[in-house]
């Protein structure tokens, strides 16, 4: 059984437009999830989704310290990485509508959401797929000078596969400009941590390549942002990659919204968790420390709310691909 | 022998628990397979029956869990390694093709590697292109490597069984939309051994070869087809390495046509190493060129719309077979 991190004694400072951009991230992702997982319930979209809700702090504290220059790549619970890089809700709605206004013109789906204009390399089906692209990504920029950072989000699972021990030796020896986001929900599919690793905290791993391994509190968005901040800072003086392992729950099942077939999570942790949940923790603290006031706090539900109902109209509204032109991408001509 | 309706995952299942019973040195690992019983359903009960030590999940690794089989066959156990879904046997190529398939010959013939690789292929439920490949060409065109696709219920149990008690590595391709189909099975423990065609439904006027779920689909439209005075012989080869070509050229040779069909896309698909056996033997008994009808050259699309035209149905294979009987 996992339990969540302890509430952070530490308090991270925040300024008001800190605290007003996270809280936007997170709820749009917590809105679009929900929905979608509705919508798949109900049979309005097809194929499966994997939802991401319970771990909006982990995207939006890193996507807020990172520009549209950045890169990252994404897996297969992606849907909060390219919310909080900056994606539309149109064309993401669009896309698990199979329509030809999303963002793979309805070829791709939940599992590979893409937004080259802002640096989503793309989501990944394959578990750990994404991980030596956002090495290449980090190649890319250094090679060229411009400055730029890559960031891989994965899970806990994804830290067994061979792709990660290969990409992070890599970015260690070559210094990239790259850094490496482990979501540890605690669980990979059905499998808990502690029946698929020796090693309670990921962040270890980091010091057999010759990096920092970061653990950070990823239900705190504040905290998730500090950490970002100092590894792409610090990526970006060309010092080299950063592990961090923001400690996370999914609220929902693997795939979908629905209970589980066999009870593999205890519900006291479940609620534990719960009643962990990052958007609120962001409420309390803007509302404590004078930031931000509740109905400020509404207002931007209220703003996500209809920013959804515009994006699923569209969706709905949007035109199928044509079966003519199945052939069309296959190879760049 | 007692026969009953089975789905086709719980006749694979059957299998799986039969002939762990019967063989103390089957094991099974793979993500998931043991406290979940599998993704797809697969594993169903065989941690509760067969206990950890022999009904294992790992981390998420596909070339350990392919390379540990590899190394526990070669020490003459007779391990389970599932990949979950075909798509992943890229992850775990290396530990396949390199190792598995090549060292019985490499090596001399100084050791066996009886592995049972097991996973889950084929398209149409918008699992988009990397949940949804038909790589069975890949894999068969590998020497050393035996490959199975059961169509039916029977098929499933049968060919699981058979898998595991041949000595080569061996991998067996469930199709994931089949999941739930129905169809007559018998309790008790039986193997179908690789390089056996099924000659589904006997006809006269043209031969259909069906791979995997397009057996399904090519007997819907072999029953459209027979309503309308054209009588099929659909034959499933069962497992496309090795082929069972025999059973095909015999029965070209019969009805002078040849159509076949596949879910993975056409170009250097497993249809066209069939057509050239069949011009190869069959040449001079021809009616018309052999016909294939398979996936366009192009990645699964996830639009609904897009994958309904990708993968062929019943009735695209009833106008091909059409087609095929206008040529003169
Ligand atoms: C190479 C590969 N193996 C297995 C899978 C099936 N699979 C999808 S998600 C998943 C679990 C991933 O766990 P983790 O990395 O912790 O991410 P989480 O789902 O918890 O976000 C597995 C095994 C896959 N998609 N790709
Ligand atoms: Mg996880």
């Amino acid at each position: 059984m996992t339990t969540p991190t302890e509430a952070i004694d530490e308090v991270v400072p925040a300024t008001r437009d800190v605290v007003l951009d996270l809280h936007r991230r997170m709820v749009r992702i917590r809105r679009f999830e929900e929905s979608s997982g509705k919508l798949v319930e109900t049979g309005e979209i097809p194929g499966f989704l994997h939802l991401y809700v319970g771990q909006e702090a982990v995207a939006s504290g890193v996507g807020a310290v990172l520009t549209d220059d950045d890169q990252i790549t994404s897996t297969h619970r992606g849907h909060g990485h390219a919310i909080a890089k900056g994606a539309e809700l149109r064309p993401m709605f669009a896309e698990l509508y199979a329509k030809t206004t999303g963002y793979c013109k309805g070829r791709g789906g939940s599992m590979h959401i893409v937004d080259m204009s802002r640096g989503m390399l793309g989501a990944n089906a394959i578990v750990g797929g994404g991980i030596p692209i956002a090495v290449g990504a980090a190649f890319a920029s250094q090679y060229r000078g411009d400055g730029g950072v890559a960031v891989s989000f994965f899970g806990d699972g994804a830290t067994n596969i061979g792709a990660f021990h290969e990409s992070a030796n890599m970015a260690a020896v070559w210094d990239l400009p790259i850094v490496f986001v482990v979501e540890n929900n605690g669980y990979a599919e059905f499998t808990s941590q502690e029946r698929h690793m020796r090693l309670v905290d990921i962040a270890e791993r980091a010091a057999s390549y010759g990096m920092p391994g970061v653990i950070v509190d990823g239900m705190d968005a504040l905290a998730v942002r500090e950490a970002a901040l100092e590894a792409v800072e610090r990526a970006r003086r060309g010092e080299g990659p950063t592990l961090i392992e923001a400690k996370t729950y999914r609220f929902f099942d693997h795939q979908g919204i629905k209970g589980m077939r066999i009870p593999y999570r205890d519900p006291a942790e479940v609620e534990a968790w719960k009643s962990r949940d990052a958007i609120r923790l962001i409420e309390t603290i803007g509302i404590e420390r004078g930031l931000v006031s509740a109905e400020e706090f509404e207002g931007i539900w209220a703003e996500v709310e209809a920013e959804i109902n515009d994006g699923i109209e569209f969706a709905r509204n949007s035109p199928d691909p044509d079966p003519a032109d199945i052939l069309d991408d296959v190879y760049t001509v | 022998m007692t026969t009953r309706e089975l789905t086709y995952v719980k006749a694979f299942n059957e299998g799986m628990h039969q002939i762990m019973a019967e063989d103390p040195d089957v094991f099974l690992i793979g993500e998931d397979v043991a406290g979940y019983g599998g993704v797809f359903h697969m594993f169903d009960g065989l941690l509760a029956e067969f206990g950890e030590r022999r009904v294992k999940d790992t981390p998420i690794a596909e070339q350990a869990i392919i390379g540990l089989g590899v190394g526990a066959a070669a020490r003459g156990l007779r391990p389970v390694c599932d990949l979950m879904f075909m798509d992943f046997v890229g992850v775990a190529m290396d530990q396949i093709f390199n190792q598995a398939a090549k060292m019985k010959y490499m090596f001399g013939g100084a050791v066996s590697v009886p592995l049972t690789i097991t996973t889950a292929g084929g398209a149409g439920m918008s699992a988009a292109a990397q949940h949804s490949q038909s790589l069975e060409a890949w894999l068969a065109h590998v020497p050393g490597l035996k490959v199975a696709m059961p169509a039916s219920p029977y098929d499933a149990k049968g060919l699981i069984v058979g898998a595991i008690r041949d000595d080569n590595p061996t991998i067996v391709v469930l199709n994931k939309k089949m999941l739930g189909v129905k169809g007559e099975v018998p309790e008790e423990l039986y193997a179908i051994p690789f390089g056996q065609a099924n000659v589904v439904t006997e006809g006269d006027d043209v031969t259909v070869v069906a791979i995997g779920r397009m057996v399904v689909e090519a007997r819907k439209a072999a029953e459209a087809l027979d309503k309308q005075g054209v009588s099929v012989e659909l034959i499933d080869p069962r497992s496309v390495q090795p082929l069972d070509t025999e059973t095909i050229v015999a029965s070209v040779k019969k009805t002078n046509r040849v159509l076949i069909v596949h879910e993975a896309v056409e170009f250097g698909g497993i249809g066209a190493e069939i057509s050239s056996q069949i011009q190869e033997q069959a040449f001079d008994y021809l009616d018309a060129p052999v016909a294939r009808l398979a996936a366009p050259f192009a990645p699964v699309p996830y639009a609904p719309v897009l994958e309904n035209a990708y993968v062929p149905d019943a009735a695209r294979i009833e106008a091909a077979v059409r087609r095929l009987l206008e040529r003169r």
